[in-house]
């Protein structure tokens, strides 16, 4: 729906193009994204930024729903060879786009000539956006799950060090010490508080972390294959547990909104999410800060669950012009790195994550560590950013912090549904 | 109401007139349904029996060809998928809580906008309005009213006492909020039918009545809903069909959640065919639903056939 409006808002010219399936004037470029909230209205910036630099090209942008809707879009409008020339997604999703021939590759040559050599990203980027040896995508930024506190819950608690930073969490034991002194003796409601109730992706991403500093796996051979490691599991899911029914120090029934008003009216100590969520504190006016999720099973090696928003340019014909302004679109994008990091997300463009600007952004840069130990989600047909893989293993987990099932009977269900699944030959 | 006229009209055509003459009238009638053929068997027929074809094969929306031969693979997959069976039970939930609402309501106020003497032309247009709306617009006016904490409903059920459930995001309460939603947004077509139907009524049946002693209240089971039957089984059948086509309102309210309590069966095909790409399944999957829908069409025309003999 939103994409139709926004291609009735472009006027006759698109809707002529729609009709005999022509590019749009040509030297436009079109751009698909999926941003809300605060980033939304960063990348507005951004893209205004690009068209006062680029008065040569004419632009169009269209904003659709995250999640499957975004990519259904994409892929039916790549199919029906009328795709934008440049769209945003995940580094979780590329390997299915690539899969389905839906992506242009992008060949070292035209990058080096745009400036976008491999050595001015950063490494695990890199990697997501490089499938079968091939590169599908420029990295934008890697978004983390972090940890946010409540500075004077934390003052109170004795949580803080001289400098005012948070003491370190790590270990099972401290993380739940930390949340019992926030409670305690800093009179918070709650210790922590993360989303369960209506949320598929959050109850993932909160596993994935725990579950990946022990060092599991999900998936394996492209997603024909359940290995998970039922011990580890199990082990993350009793841990989840017990915060939320045992220990009583989260709340077992809140759902996204709720998640964010306990914390913003400062009756939550932690809150944990995807950085993105800055902004909606920075408007609340609260003390707050950010920093690493804790590594609460990894002992030396660190692991968090994130991602990666990429641009990518969908397949259309071979038109090396349409490329060009691609890449100096994207590459426009990424020298306003800095705008799109004060947002929260880590820049994957070294020369501004290196930058001292960048270094003397707080709260986003305390957690800039957590790119190097990303860990994106396994790469199946089903997988990636908000899709069906998020759906069943988060929902699964749901029920296990809402105290609704057990975690042997809820792991035995994800596994089940996951094997679905897996048996299910791969349509790409 | 069409058929109530057509099929009011008793007189049979005159017996037997000229073969050539009707051979002549064929041709003329087959001239004027051409149009309307080919684009029939162009988007209906065509696309169904394409469909048909697809459901045999393991196809990919992003592959090109049917791809390789499956057989009856994906309708036994569909018929062993706990996922399909719930689908569909959502689909007929969803019917059976619109269906008698959307009758007995717009049958109600039909009958009440029709003593109305002087603004029955504003009632008819009031009650209609909210029909015209697109099912994005009505999705989120809905949205709002139930926003947990900021909605109408809930403000609303506050103010006299009573915590709302949260409407959308509990899975016992997401299919019935929808549901309500969907009998304010199309009540009014049921009731413009029926307000049709109480006009055709003719008004000395009720003088007689009156005269012979019969309250309101037998007036209205007496001759009301007697002759009101054929409207009643069109409104029925229609509306169970449209009620069966269940999508844009829940997949712009809850888009299948909370916990795919709410997916109905033309969500499960979108999201097989598009979002998974597994066109063949999605095709077969909607040939079942096809059948069902078919099923109920013939139970129509059984009870159809039965009022027209029996009248």
């Amino acid at each position: 729906m939103l994409a139709g409006t926004g291609l009735a808002l472009g006027g006759c010219g698109t809707l002529g193009a729609g009709i005999t399936g022509t590019p749009v004037a040509p030297g436009t470029v079109t751009f698909w994204d999926l941003f809300g909230g605060g980033d939304g209205v960063r990348m507005a910036d951004m893209l205004t930024k690009f068209q006062q630099g680029h008065p040569e090209l004419g632009f169009q942008h269209v904003t659709l729903a995250w999640g499957n809707p975004y990519y259904t879009k994409l892929s039916l409008a790549t199919l029906g060879d009328q795709p934008p020339d440049v769209g945003v997604s995940h580094a979780s999703r590329l390997s299915t786009f690539v899969g389905s021939n839906l992506l242009q590759e992008l060949t070292p040559d035209v990058l080096a000539k745009h400036g976008l050599t491999p050595d001015k990203f950063s490494e695990k980027a890199m990697q997501a956006v490089t499938v079968n040896g091939k590169q599908y995508a420029v990295p934008l930024d890697t978004h983390p799950f972090v940890l946010f506190y409540n500075t004077d819950i934390c003052k109170k608690a004795g949580l803080l060090d001289a400098d005012g930073n948070l003491k370190s969490m790590d270990g099972p034991d401290t993380f739940v010490q930390a949340l019992t002194a926030a409670q305690k003796q800093g009179g918070a409601q709650y210790g922590g508080v993360v989303a369960i109730t209506n949320e598929t992706s959050t109850n993932w991403r909160f596993f994935q972390s725990l579950y990946s500093q022990l060092g599991g796996q999900m998936l394996a051979d492209d997603g024909t294959k359940v290995v998970v490691d039922e011990a580890k599991a199990l082990k993350v899911l009793n841990y989840l547990r017990d915060l939320t029914v045992t220990k009583k120090l989260m709340p077992p029934n809140v759902d996204y909104p709720g998640a964010i008003a306990l914390f913003a009216s400062g009756k939550a100590g932690f809150y944990i999410q995807g950085e993105w969520e800055i902004s909606t504190f920075q408007t609340a006016k609260m003390p707050f800060s950010m920093t690493l999720f804790p590594n609460v099973f990894g002992g030396d090696k660190y692991a968090v669950q994130a991602d990666s928003h990429t641009l990518v340019v969908p397949a259309r014909g071979n038109d090396p012009t349409r490329t060009e302004h691609a890449l100096t679109f994207i590459r426009s994008i990424l020298d306003q790195s800095l705008t799109w990091a004060k947002g929260g997300h880590i820049p994957a463009w070294l020369p501004v994550a290196n930058s001292t600007e960048y270094k003397q952004l707080k709260p986003q840069s305390n957690y800039a560590a957590a790119a190097a130990g990303a860990v994106y989600d396994p790469p199946a047909w089903y997988s990636g950013s908000g899709s069906n893989f998020e759906i069943i293993t988060g929902s699964a987990i749901a029920t296990v912090r809402a105290g609704q099932a057990s975690p042997e009977a809820a792991l035995k269900g994800m596994i089940a549904n996951l094997q679905t699944y897996a048996k299910t030959p791969s349509p790409v | 109401m069409t058929t109530q006229t057509s099929a009011g009209g008793r007189t049979r055509a005159p017996a037997a007139p000229a073969p050539q003459r009707r051979r002549h009238d064929d041709r003329t009638a087959w001239t004027f349904l051409i149009p309307f053929l080919v684009l029939y068997l162009l988007f209906v027929i065509g696309p169904t029996v394409y469909a048909f074809i697809l459901s045999l094969f393991n196809g990919s929306l992003v592959k090109p060809g049917l791809g390789s031969w499956a057989g009856l693979g994906n309708y036994a997959e569909a018929v062993e998928s706990s996922e399909f069976w719930s689908s569909l039970w959502h689909t007929i939930y969803f019917t059976i809580l619109t269906t008698p609402p959307l009758v007995v309501l717009a049958f109600l106020f039909a009958l009440l906008a029709d003593r109305a003497v002087r603004g029955r032309a504003f009632f008819r247009v009031a009650f209609f309005l909210p029909y015209v709306l697109p099912s994005a617009v009505m999705a989120l006016i809905w949205i709002w009213i139930y926003t947990p904490a900021l909605g109408l409903a809930e403000g609303w059920l506050s103010a006299i006492g009573i915590t709302a459930p949260t409407w959308l995001g509990d899975p016992n309460w997401a299919m019935p909020s929808v549901a309500m939603a969907t009998v304010w947004w199309t009540l009014g077509f049921n009731f413009v039918l029926y307000l049709a139907g109480l006009q055709d009524i003719p008004r000395e049946l009720y003088e007689a009545a009156a005269i012979d002693g019969a309250g309101p209240v037998q007036q209205i089971f007496r001759i009301t809903i007697p002759l009101l039957g054929r409207t009643t089984t069109l409104v029925v059948v229609l509306q169970v069909i449209a009620s069966l086509k269940i999508f844009d309102q829940i997949y712009l309210m809850t888009s299948g959640g909370p916990n795919f309590s709410t997916i109905p069966s033309l969500e499960y095909i979108y999201d097989q065919s598009f979002t998974n790409m597994r066109i063949g399944y999605g095709s077969a999957v909607s040939m079942l639903l096809f059948v069902v829908i078919l099923a109920v069409s013939f139970v129509w025309f059984g009870i159809v056939r039965r009022q027209e003999s029996g009248v």
